[in-house]
């Protein structure tokens, strides 16, 4: 059964993985639904947030194919009820629009979204939460066809889990350079 | 420390120090440095490096890789920028798929040059990272004593595989102290998986558990040196054992436990006890599809145990019941220290029958034919004999490689160098040229046919030059053989493109003052083989062969390996 799972991945921070990870994807004809890199808690670590929809055995092999990648430290993928996650996204509102229709201003209010700025023009608006909340609100506000450009980042997450593997990893890999 | 020297005579030391003396290669433009450092390591009493010029760069990596599968040391290869670096993909690939230890060193232009296009400027690392273990730029000379160990630890621990280092002009020729680096730990890559007590004794109770255990040996126990380890595993609990023609000099051929060679055009015993074995123990081999046929019917009545150093193998094409991910150097000893000794003579009786069958409907006609032009059965039969399983084999790709690893023998290890995974024609002449070096006191005979000869034909230059002791056979039917055969099994005989027109071999050989004797009729055969054989230096031997020869048996592409067929029902 396909269902979404996030992939936490941990490289070195070295040009060219991210081609790498994602070459994963490709071979195996795995559509990448969103992307994050970003630092990582870890000084010279990067953290890669991936999500894709497959099932649990492909999950398991992108899994053990982006770790075979020498520079990759740890790839793990977890289910939604594993992880805290969140997106966010900005909305650009004609102005003209939200002082003519209050119907504006209570959907965004509505949607618990936040507005970073208005001028004569436009207005901003932040809205963070999950695919579905931040859909809805684009949907809601794109219905009433103000919405001037709209753009949504890729997931971000950390684990629930009381055990922080990556640590674990570089802790145990530190002591056999030693030992 | 050596203080104040170019990159490129920082590069000869890193090579030196991580033990390497042969080198096969092609100079450039963007490589000029280090050739000119290497002018300096490879004459006089300073001479350090055998330097192999060979006459395309893909002749390089291939030599590289048949360097390196019959010696066990990491083969390198140094070569330049744009063509000179695109044209190794082909050998990097062929070593990723078949685990092969190289190192191909490009030069790359300057960095700052980098990105512009500049003249043989190519993104060979962007290139080269999917089909490499590993791919690194040097940008600075301070890098290369590092980069260069990391490289020789990546390629040869672990699985090994090509590794690619895309070295700049300008690091070539900026100035650095020197000092060696012993790279051995890297702290994302764990090569060697630790060993899990816990799968070996349920892999040791399954074992102990079989009434039809039937191993199968992969290349991994040639790569991990296992294979006393493996003789001990598969005698003490009575183990019949197939080899995946990688793995075919794994285990010796002599072997009582050996019942043949796994695969599309393996052994029919073997391919149909896979179906009914209870418990299989794959060991360092990868269920390639060439091995398994449909994987929808494949061995679905048998418990599967997977030993492989990677992980990433476990599940890919089969479902392992029991994963033991280790070094099968390290994982053999300690499940035949917890099986049983058994006695499976009865099972491994019953291998017989069926083995008889494919004596005598394939294996007998196929080497001891009476009438008709020659086959290729028979050459390389009479090849094997003539050697006495001394020699190292090396093939090129097709029937002339179904055919020689179906019949040459295999007494020793480490005696094989063919393209199995890749399947690249040309691979072979180069191949052996390396494998010359990496094993120069061994007979090194290389199969080809008439159309792989031709894709690396160049490489005769080398032989020339070197006067590598090639024995060369050239089992020439005027097809691309092999495909020929499936357009007349499976394409309606339809010989689309396979016919080759071929040149006279004989003034080609003579162009490269290379002995040369053709073979028309079987009754001259014996003489011309021994005659190559005590021939000192390289040596082309040509053997017209029946035209539609084909290899038997066969399990057609995408069946079920108990549908492998002894002869073919519609006749041409």
């Amino acid at each position: 059964m396909e269902k979404l799972y996030t992939l936490l991945v941990y490289s070195e921070n070295i040009a060219g993985i991210l081609n790498q990870v994602t070459a994963v994807f490709t071979r195996r004809q795995v559509n990448i639904e969103s992307l994050n890199v970003s630092a990582s808690s870890t000084p010279g670590v990067h953290k890669y947030t991936i999500t894709c929809y497959c099932t649990e055995e492909m999950v398991k092999m992108l899994k053990a194919q982006i770790e075979k990648r020498i520079d990759v430290l740890q790839a793990r993928y977890y289910t939604d009820d594993e992880i805290f996650l969140q997106e966010t996204s900005l909305l650009k509102i004609s102005a003209p629009a939200v002082m003519e229709n209050p119907e504006v201003c209570r959907i965004v209010r509505h949607h618990g979204a936040r507005i970073v700025e208005v001028n004569p023009t436009y207005a901003a608006i932040e809205k963070t939460g999950t695919t579905e909340d931040i859909l809805s609100l684009y949907e809601a506000l794109n219905s009433l066809g103000v919405v001037r450009q709209f753009a949504r980042s890729g997931r971000i997450c950390i684990t629930r889990g009381t055990r922080e593997q990556l640590d674990d990893y570089l802790a145990e890999r530190e002591k056999e350079k030693h030992g | 420390m050596k203080q104040n020297i170019t990159g490129s005579e920082a590069l000869m030391l890193a090579l030196q120090a991580e033990g390497v003396k042969t080198i096969f290669g092609y100079p450039g433009g963007t490589i000029m440095p280090v050739y000119d450092a290497l002018y300096d390591y490879t004459r006089g009493d300073n001479k350090v490096f055998n330097h192999i010029l060979v006459r395309h760069e893909q002749g390089a990596t291939h030599a590289a890789e048949g360097f390196a599968r019959v010696s066990g040391e990491v083969g390198v290869a140094i070569v330049t920028s744009g063509p000179g670096a695109t044209n190794t993909l082909t050998g990097v690939a062929d070593a990723m798929i078949d685990s092969t230890p190289i190192v191909v060193i490009a030069g790359q232009v300057p960095v700052s040059a980098l990105g512009t296009d500049a003249f043989q400027e190519v993104d060979l690392v962007g290139l080269a990272q999917p089909i490499s273990k590993w791919s690194y730029q040097i940008r600075r000379a301070e890098d290369i004593a590092g980069a260069v160990s990391r490289a020789f630890y990546i390629a040869r621990s672990g699985r090994p595989g090509p590794v690619v280092l895309d070295f700049t002009k300008n690091a070539q020729t900026e100035r650095v102290d020197f000092k060696a680096e012993k790279v051995d730990f890297v702290r994302s890559y764990v090569p060697y998986p630790k060993l899990d007590a816990a799968s070996v004794r349920a892999a040791a109770d399954l074992i102990n558990s079989a009434q039809r255990p039937l191993a199968l040996v992969g290349q991994g126990v040639e790569l991990g040196g296992a294979q006393d380890e493996l003789m001990a595993f598969l005698e003490k609990a009575d183990i019949p054992a197939g080899r995946t023609m990688l793995g075919l000099s794994a285990l010796p051929s002599t072997h009582p436990l050996n019942v043949g060679m796994l695969g599309m055009h393996g052994n029919y015993a073997v391919n149909l006890k896979e179906q009914e074995c209870d418990v299989l123990i794959a060991i360092g081999m990868r269920f390639s599809d060439r091995v398994t046929g449909s994987l929808k019917t494949y061995a679905k009545q048998a418990k599967v145990i997977h030993l492989d150093i990677d992980r990433s193998e476990i599940n890919k094409n089969v479902k392992a019941d029991v994963a033991v991910v280790a070094d099968c150097k390290e994982s053999l000893p300690a499940l035949t220290a917890l099986i049983n000794k058994a006695d499976h003579s009865a099972w491994r009786e019953s291998f017989k029958p069926l083995d008889e069958k494919e004596r005598i409907m394939v294996i007998e006609p196929a080497i001891h034919p009476s009438e008709g032009p020659l086959l290729m059965g028979e050459v390389v039969n009479a090849v094997a004999e003539a050697t006495q399983g001394d020699a190292v084999l090396v093939t090129d790709v097709g029937q002339n490689q179904l055919f020689a690893t179906r019949y040459f023998r295999y007494p020793k290890r480490r005696s094989l160098c063919t393209s199995g995974g890749l399947g690249t024609m040309g691979y072979g002449m180069p191949a052996a040229i390396g494998a010359t070096f990496g094993a120069p006191d061994r007979t090194v005979c290389c199969f080809m046919g008439d159309g792989g000869f031709q894709m690396c034909i160049e490489e005769l230059g080398t032989i020339m030059e070197q006067q590598a002791p090639v024995k060369m056979i050239l089992m020439n039917n005027n097809y691309l053989g092999n495909v020929r055969q499936w357009q007349d099994m499976f394409w309606q005989r339809r010989k689309s493109f396979t016919r080759m027109m071929n040149p006279c071999y004989e003034l080609i050989a003579k162009g490269y003052g290379i002995s040369y004797d053709i073979v028309t009729d079987r009754i001259d055969l014996p003489a011309a083989i021994e005659r190559m054989l005590v021939t000192k230096g390289p040596y082309l031997l040509e053997c017209a062969i029946l035209e539609d020869d084909d290899v038997l048996p066969m399990t057609p592409p995408g069946k079920s390996i108990d549908e492998m067929q002894l002869e073919i029902k519609n006749d041409k």
